[in-house]
């Protein structure tokens, strides 16, 4: 018997499914199972006496010509089960994964969807890293928005798989198809006892014609195997022996490194350099000069020199020794002290109104309390533990790649604008991603290797050191808001001003574009959830002069900062307790529409008919959250309990942190009550980890993140200076609760950042009376909290 | 000058230029990518192996100064503790994006090696030197301890 043991059902010509070329795909389980799967077409039936499989011959069936797939539109793009789906002879399914791999466990959850759907038998499931291609659909891994924008679709691949897996059994039974069915890898029929496996029936099925949506029935929820269950990662077993490929691992035939010395302004320039030092460290082979960066950033290389070698400690003892006279840029003059000066002052004058119901400065005159605040929030870094790399290859003619991308597509647009050659001559591949919080959704880094390879015409890895890292990051914004609210006689909140000042991620884009966008403003402050009867949002410019990106929840983190800090503020000069407070503030289940009072709201790009800000939602959470952290009970003499609640990216996250604060300011996590509604979730697993992950990339931040500029340059360096949440710091008590949901599912990587600072300061007021509305509250040289003076109202 | 090391109970013959860290030894000389640069400065524990059984940070190493140590690496930690550090992390789903993962690993074979029956105290002090910025903390705890359970 000799059988074919490569993908039956065709593979998409990709990188996708088995590149044999791509250095890291992980052909070993598939590779076993082929060696085994000379055995396993005799299948031995518990309890029956011996059923032998038939061997399927696909050449033996007349069958018309199969035609187009009519589901490449699908809600959600294109569904058609080859592009996501092979299945060997002997069984082996292979899912590929078009979005990036970077913690959030996105190869096991996109296979759980496909291999439900499916009916596949997990143990036979592999999954293959899609390279760019527009085929796929996005696969820009940001957002929050892998499970969102393709559980529709991928569900549709699995079932539409499994009807052409039934349709191609009942073909070989003439039997009707509703009297098959699949399960767990294996289609059976009602009439005798006979079974055929997916391996053994994937040829037939693969020339019979995709059946139409309307054709395909997705499975109930009650009977999902593998969605919302607790399957384990498909990354873990490799990653604790050390295996899988980063993109600092990815090993090329005669592959050269580089490192890069940049300007340590933005825009800033090489006046001159002298690179004879360099050239005598044993093991460098050249210097190469890049083109100057001229504005707007957008994904360039930030220009410098590059010293490629044969390693890359020879690199960086090459960088080490280079002699540059800095030419100073547009930036030179970029000072944080001075700038958050200036965002304050117009943090403090009206500013452009972004929404506004009744009228909020008459509340304000004829309030009984007023009061105001300010906040502040510096400029952070994503510093994932994998700093950015990525690997070139230029062969004259086409280029190739891999590379710690979140967006494999914008990357080969980017390099086919930077190399002037046609993006069909560049494959990009992503490699696994040693954590990315949106520092790897922008490729300059592929476009340095790519620049070096052609020149050298050698493979070349480019390395970034931490100091690159922390030094030349795209950044998120800096930030300073202003907040003002009336309160009755009776402490109801009559009116709610809050504006923002910050400058925006598009300067990044457009340099002349120093006003806060939309989406900004959407995310945390024009979508306020509260019922104050006269409620104003507004936005304050401020010019850009590091390149500014997207950090873990972006303009969340600092919009719920001030928004939740300030509600607790508004409990406090009322009189009550922080939870009834805002529950109140939050006002009685409905609906909300900020576009009805002058936002332009995005929803993330979602309708408010799919995913409707549902204040009853935001309560629920809210309330599961208190009551997880036992709220109302009596704690130790300067602890304190604070509680913050966010939606974001359509999930709605409550979270509760108890501290301890010594006399000194030294600061204690003892526990942390998070509930979360996701929707419909995939994988608890996932969530629980992302929320524990997101949590805590939260309290790192309030605690110790900033980012400043001297003279245009980035201060901080590497994790001395640029200070990181430890182990010994972390929270003792750590408890995750998701809310069961059938809603469609939201996002759950970043949702569960911006209520970790505003409900750490709410606690540090609740124990010790010192408000913080300034992050860091540590800082990287302290041991403990900055307390500003004690309020006394 | 070439120089011989031993890696996971092999010779391995080097040939770099003097000083250079063992990190960079493993990762471009020796292709052994499973142990991670993360920082170059000894502060965030990407780089653990272990020297003569003890966690070392191998970005500020020099290769050249190990000659007779027995080196290990997460390519070839065997044993009790490494066994049951390694099934609990699968057990636990203890890694996410897994950069870091190799330097825990490290760390905590060598913590449970040293101390069966850790505490929280104990697994801080001797963790705390191993940054996650995926913040598995919290997993890796509860791990160690399943893991002391197991050996």
């Amino acid at each position: 018997m000799l059988m074919r043991d490569l993908g039956i059902i065709p593979a998409p010509e990709a990188g996708a499914a088995g590149d044999e070329a791509s250095p890291y795909v992980n052909l070993s389980r598939r590779a076993f199972v082929g060696g085994a799967g000379l055995f396993v077409l005799g299948v031995a039936l518990a309890g029956c006496s011996t059923y032998v499989e038939p061997d399927i011959d696909a050449d033996g069936f007349d069958l018309p010509d199969a035609g187009p797939s009519p589901l490449t539109e699908v809600r959600g793009g294109d569904a058609t089960p080859a592009l996501w789906i092979a299945i060997d002879k002997d069984g082996a399914v292979t899912i590929t994964c078009h979005r990036s791999e970077m913690g959030q466990q996105v190869w096991t959850s996109m296979a759980q969807i496909v291999a439900d759907e499916l009916e596949a038998d997990w143990d036979k499931v592999t999954i293959v890293q899609a390279e760019g291609h527009e085929r796929y659909g996005d696969q820009n891994t940001d957002g929050s928005r892998s499970v969102r924008f393709n559980f529709h679709r991928l569900r549709v691949a699995g079932a539409a798989m499994r009807k052409m897996l039934v349709a191609a059994a009942a073909l070989y039974w003439k039997l009707p198809e509703d009297q098959c069915s699949a399960k767990a890898g294996l289609v059976s029929n009602s009439q005798n006892d006979e079974t055929l496996s997916y391996g053994n029936l994937a040829e037939l099925a693969g020339r019979l014609a995709v059946p139409a949506e309307a054709d395909i029935t997705l499975k109930t929820p009650r009977e999902w195997r593998y969605i919302n269950a607790e399957i384990p990662s498909l990354t873990v077993p490799r990653i604790v022996r050390g295996e899988g490929t980063f993109g600092i691992d990815v090993q090329r035939p005669g592959m050269v490194h580089a490192v890069i010395a940049r300007p340590p302004q933005l825009f800033g320039r090489v006046g001159s350099f002298d690179d004879a030092k360099t050239l005598a460290v044993p093991g460098v082979l050249s210097t190469m000069r890049l083109p100057d960066a001229r504005p707007p950033a957008l994904y360039q290389p930030l220009g410098g020199v590059a010293v490629v070698a044969r390693n890359t400690w020879a690199a960086i003892e090459g960088r080490r020794a280079l002699e540059i006279a800095w030419a100073d840029g547009p930036n030179a003059g970029y000072d944080s002290e001075t700038y958050a000066a200036q965002m304050q002052a117009t943090a403090r004058r009206s500013g452009k109104v972004r929404r506004s119901r009744g009228n909020v400065g008459a509340a304000l005159a004829a309030a009984e309390t007023r009061v105001t605040a300010e906040y502040y929030a510096p400029h952070l870094g994503q510093t994932p533990m994998e700093p950015p790399s990525a690997t070139a290859e230029w062969d004259g003619d086409r280029l190739e790649c891999w590379a710690c991308v979140q967006d494999p597509q914008s990357t080969r647009e980017t390099l086919a604008g930077a190399l002037g050659i046609d993006k069909e001559l560049i494959k990009v591949t992503p490699t696994w991603l040693g954590g990315a919080f949106g520092r790897k959704s922008k490729p300059d880094f592929v476009i340095e290797a790519a620049l070096i390879a052609r020149e050298v015409g050698k493979p070349v890895k480019v390395t970034w050191t931490r100091e690159d890292d922390v030094r030349h990051g795209f950044y998120h914004s800096v930030s300073a808001q202003y907040c003002e609210a009336g309160l009755d006689k009776d402490g109801t909140c009559t009116a709610w001003l809050h504006r923002s000042v910050f400058p925006p991620i598009s300067s990044t884009f457009d340099n002349s574009v120093s006003e806060p966008s939309d989406g900004e403003l959407g995310m945390g402050a024009t979508d306020v959830p509260f019922a104050a009867p006269n409620l104003r949002v507004e936005s304050g410019n401020a010019k850009g002069h590091l390149r500014i990106g997207w950090l873990r929840s972006v303009a969340n983190i600092y919009h719920a900062f001030a928004v939740q800090s300030f509600a607790a503020e508004l409990a406090h000069a009322a009189g009550r307790d922080q939870k009834d407070y805002l529950l109140e503030l939050i006002g009685p289940p409905r609906q909300l529409d900020p576009a009805a009072e002058g936002a332009k709201y995005g929803n993330y790009g979602a309708s408010l008919e799919e995913y409707p800000i549902d204040t009853g939602r935001l309560r629920q959470v809210a309330e599961k959250a208190a009551d997880m952290a036992q709220w109302g009970r009596k704690l130790p003499d300067r602890h304190g309990l604070g509680i913050a609640v966010h939606r974001s990216f359509l999930s709605y996250v409550a979270t509760v942190i108890e501290v301890a604060v010594g006399k000194d300011g030294a600061l204690r996590i003892p526990g942390v009550w998070v509930a979360v509604d996701a929707g419909t979730v995939i994988n608890p697993r996932h969530v629980r980890a992302q929320v524990e992950g997101g949590t805590i990339y939260g309290l790192s931040n309030a605690l110790y993140g900033a980012i400043t500029a001297k003279n245009g340059a980035v201060v901080q360096d590497n994790f001395p200076s640029w200070r990181v949440l430890r182990m010994g710091e972390a929270p003792r008590d750590f408890k995750v609760e998701i809310i069961a949901s059938d809603a469609p599912p939201g996002g759950v990587g970043e949702p569960p950042t911006p209520p970790a600072a505003p409900a750490l300061a709410n606690a540090i007021f609740a124990a010790t009376g010192h408000r913080l509305r300034t992050l860091p509250f540590i800082g990287a040289e302290g041991d403990t909290l900055r307390l500003p003076p004690r309020q006394t109202a | 000058m070439a120089i011989t090391l031993n890696i996971n109970g092999k010779s391995e013959s080097v040939d770099a230029a003097p000083g250079t860290p063992l990190l960079w030894v493993l990762r471009d000389h020796l292709g052994m990518t499973g142990t991670k640069f993360g920082c170059g400065v000894a502060q965030c524990g990407a780089c653990t192996v272990h020297v003569d059984g003890a966690p070392t940070r191998a970005c500020v190493t020099p290769h050249d100064a190990l000659d007779g140590a027995k080196i290990t690496t997460i390519e070839g930690v065997e044993g009790g503790a490494a066994d049951a550090i390694r099934t609990a992390w699968v057990a636990n789903d203890v890694p996410q994006c897994g950069y870091c993962q190799s330097g825990q690993i490290m760390a905590a074979t060598a913590l449970l090696r040293d101390n069966p029956a850790p505490d929280d105290a104990a697994i801080d002090e001797a963790m705390s030197g191993n940054l996650c910025r995926c913040a598995t903390y919290m997993s890796i705890r509860r791990a160690i301890k399943e893991a002391a359970s197991l050996v």
